[in-house]
């Protein structure tokens, strides 16, 4: 079941991945798609990181409605807290997605929610608490996920115990072009749960026969043969096992087991000789593969059962002296990893850029640990605690560059704090002076237009006069007071009164459109001051851009400091905690792996001991025969010689008396 | 003999118990701590990258400039260039996973830096590859306002025959 389980978990998310271009594919707030560029690239890290920066301002803002991620707030929860499933940190997912659920969401969104709950239940081992948040799935479905949903929802009824449930979603599921090969698999799976041995061999022939030649297609179909191969060979029916056995490719990650199984088959047919076909294969790929190792007694015990029991003492002798190696090399491996080279081997950055990198650790002479710890290194528990120092790793690099930023940072700000400081009180002062100008300034505009305001309701033409006027006027009332006493009829006099009435008359003829034109400057005046306010606004945000560029980092800058300085404390103790782990984990394999080439040994030493006797017995059963049949050989010669004696004597003595006969006396 | 080994090849089917020393709770425990870790760092680094932003790119001198793709991104794109005012300030060369998380609808702030208020003209160069295989490269400008606010520049690039090829958007 745990097996079925992991297989399950790893296609879901595989199917996962395409959330991220879902939401990619709406997205239109830069910082959202730039989240999702670093997922893209599984660095989750990063994605995360920027994605809670943006989330933070966002509900910082007065008024959120205004903001590009407004229209995507759904879409980014849920995608940070897909990002942190990714980095494995569950209990964050969880929460952030249980809380998009309890909200007040359409029913697609909500759904989504469940089922990314689901799938971070089920990846945490905790199959019940799937199934009930599963259940609450209800009413439209997104589309994108609609097939995923179903998936899951299959494997978490077949991890509870509940294959006829599963059985009807799998069957719906055939069809599906991203799930329809796990489903033909689980199917069968499934069928055989319910004990409907038939209908589950069936389906499984039929997982084993589909088409497609991607590698995925062809694991699949690997998997199934081999399981059904198996499946038959427990129900005691080799016959048919074989042929699913011998169907398994001879190149992929199952034909070890297979061939070793076809072995099997062979010899519960009592075609022993058969059996060293697949055997024999087998006995030559990589002797640390336990099937390999287990093989190494079976071509003896095949050839002794073909009655060469020499052949079949040497074999077992040539698999005593490769066990003896094999144990060396596992005791250096154990060593190996006392001395910490295994966890030196696994950081190795060139490794991690091939994504084979696990296989390719074969290859490291100087990582013989590695060898026998590929099924190791391929359990979900491994991986997860593995992928756990890798990223304490990361972050430890991380640390450290922050911490040699920061101390940067608090240089600079110091250097902007020396140069700012001296300079600000002088141009303070400046500015202060300019600000008071400006104040009169505008305080003047501003008198102004209260005048032409008014004018428009009391017309004030002499408000409106020219400097040229007004010096005219005032020399004119020089010359009225000069004229004042003379008659009106005096030529002097009526002379000033003519000047005083062509300046009135210019002055009241040409108010309209001076007010106009005043009106007209005063808007003129209006762009002028506007710019001026410009000015006078970046020239305070500047002023205020240098003060802030120094003031206010200090504590900032100390707390973060110290906070870097506490992780890194907390990540050194947890890397030698998971490091000790992993290596715990390593030793524990290779010692559970020495233990069985021990158990193997025993088995070798006493059946080359069997085969050894068995061939002198036969030896020795020959030499007897041979020697009887000598003996019988000489009796019978004997007996023909002394056969042959008589007769000659009887000869003799017959020709003696016929002699007698013819001499009478 | 035959039965011992029978029933070992069979262990495909059983559960693998591989570490008696190392517990559940002990895996669970460590990993729990893990994420607590992964939850502080990240913190750290949030609150470190909006000091950063303040400190080195202040809201009235900020430009940050982005790429994205328009369309599927029919080609392949090799490398970019951008220009502010006639002066190359950074020049990208992609990666094989920089461009699949384009075409999956990744957006790259491929630049952060600082200009004054005002008017400037920002170009931008790329250089690629067609669907056919030729050499797919075009340059375009635009005129960008910087006020006091940062401003953000979007540049969509699409490939042939997907509608223009480099396309600004400010924001």
């Amino acid at each position: 079941m745990q097996r079925l389980a992991l297989l399950l978990i790893s296609t879901v998310s595989l199917a996962a991945l395409s959330f991220h271009t879902a939401a990619a594919e709406k997205s239109t707030d830069v910082f959202f798609g730039e989240a999702i560029f670093y997922a893209n690239q599984a660095e989750y890290f990063d994605a995360i990181s920027r994605l809670d920066t943006e989330l933070g301002q966002y509900y910082g803002l007065d008024d959120p409605g205004l903001d590009s991620l407004h229209l995507l707030i759904d879409n980014a929860q849920f995608s940070v807290g897909d990002f942190e499933l990714y980095y494995r940190m569950h209990q964050r997912a969880g929460r952030a997605i249980k809380s998009v659920i309890e909200g007040n969401v359409e029913p697609a969104v909500r759904n989504k929610a469940i089922y990314r709950l689901a799938k971070i239940l089920l990846q945490k081992n905790q199959p019940v608490n799937a199934l009930h948040a599963i259940e609450k799935i209800e009413g439209e479905l997104p589309d994108e996920v609609r097939d995923d949903i179903a998936y899951i929802k299959a494997v978490i009824f077949m991890v509870n115990g509940r294959p006829t449930d599963a059985i009807e979603i799998l069957t719906g599921l055939q069809s599906s072009d991203t799930h329809g090969g796990f489903a033909a698999y689980n199917l069968g799976i499934a069928l055989l749960q319910l004990n409907k041995d038939a209908e589950g061999i069936a389906q499984l022939d039929k997982a084993g026969t589909s088409s497609g030649s991607d590698e995925g297609t062809k694991s699949i179909r690997d998997k199934s043969n081999l399981a059904l191969g198996y499946k038959l060979l427990e129900s005691g029916d080799p016959a048919l096992a074989k042929k699913y056995l011998y169907r398994v490719r001879l190149d992929g990650a199952f034909a070890n087991r297979a061939l070793l199984g076809a072995g099997w088959a062979e010899i519960a047919l009592d075609r022993y000789d058969r059996a060293l076909v697949p055997w024999t294969m087998l006995s030559k790929r990589n002797v640390t593969d336990r099937a390999v190792q287990e093989v190494m007694l079976g071509v003896p015990f095949a050839y002794g059962k073909l009655g060469l029991h020499g052949k079949s003492a040497i074999l077992y002798g040539k698999a005593l002296e490769s066990y003896d190696t094999e144990l060396a090399k596992l005791d250096a491996s154990i060593e190996s990893i006392r001395d910490g080279k295994f966890l030196e081997a696994l950081a190795r950055e060139e490794l991690k850029q091939d994504s084979n990198w696990v296989i390719k650790l074969r290859d490291l002479p100087e990582a013989p640990e590695t060898h026998y710890l590929m099924h190791l290194m391929a359990s979900h528990d491994f991986q997860e605690s593995l992928q756990n120092y890798f990223d304490l790793e990361e972050m430890r690099k991380r640390l450290l560059a922050w911490e040699r930023d920061i101390g940067a940072y608090q240089e600079m700000v110091n250097i902007r704090r020396e140069y700012y400081k001296p300079l600000l009180p002088v141009v303070e002062k400046q500015f202060q002076f300019l600000d008071s100008r400006m104040r009169l300034r505008i305080e003047q505009r501003d008198n102004l237009e209260n005048k032409l305001q008014s004018m428009l309701i009391a017309p004030r033409p002499q408000f409106l006069a020219t400097v040229t006027e007004r010096i005219d006027g005032v020399s004119i009332a020089k010359l009225e007071k000069r004229v004042q006493h003379l008659p009106k009829t005096n030529e002097q006099r009526q002379r000033v009164d003519r000047l005083r009435g062509v300046l009135d008359w210019n002055i009241y003829t040409q108010y309209h459109d001076r007010l106009t034109q005043a009106f007209k400057r005063l808007r003129e005046l209006d762009g002028v001051v506007a710019d001026l306010k410009e000015i006078y606004r970046s020239f305070v945000r500047t002023r205020q851009a240098a003060t802030q560029s120094y003031e206010g980092y200090d504590a900032a800058l100390n707390t973060l400091h110290i906070k870097v300085l506490e992780a890194q404390e907390r990540i050194k103790s947890a890397m030698l905690g998971q490091g000790h782990m992993l290596e715990s984990m390593a030793v524990n394999e290779l010692d559970i792996r020495r233990k069985r080439i021990e158990g193997d040994q025993v088995k070798a030493r006493f059946a080359l001991a069997e085969s050894y006797d068995r061939a002198q017995k036969k030896q020795l059963d020959d030499e007897y025969k041979k020697a009887a049949e000598e003996s019988a050989e000489q009796a019978r010669k004997a007996a023909e010689q002394a056969e042959k004696a008589l007769l000659e004597d009887a000869k003799d003595k017959a020709a003696n008396q016929e002699t007698t006969r013819k001499e009478p006396k | 003999m035959l039965v011992f080994t029978l029933v070992a090849s069979m262990s495909l089917f059983g559960v693998r118990v591989f570490a008696e020393e190392v517990s559940k709770a002990q895996i669970k425990g460590l990993d729990e701590q893990v994420q607590e870790i992964k939850k502080d760092v990240l913190g750290i680094s949030s609150e470190l990258s909006l000091l950063e932003e303040k400190l080195l790119y202040p809201s009235n001198t900020q430009i940050s400039v982005f790429v994205s793709f328009a369309d599927e991104g029919g080609f392949r794109l090799d490398a970019m260039d951008i220009k502010l005012d006639g002066e190359e300030v950074t020049h990208h060369v992609y990666t094989a996973n920089e461009l699949e998380a384009l075409r999956n609808g990744g957006v790259q702030r491929i630049y952060t830096g600082n200009i004054r208020t005002g008017d400037h003209q920002i170009e931008v160069s790329f250089l690629g590859k067609s669907i056919i295989g030729g050499v797919y490269q075009k340059t375009a400008s635009s005129k960008i306002s910087k006020g006091v606010k940062p401003k953000l520049v979007e540049i969509k690039v699409a490939g042939q025959g997907f509608g223009d090829a480099i396309e600004f958007k400010e924001r």
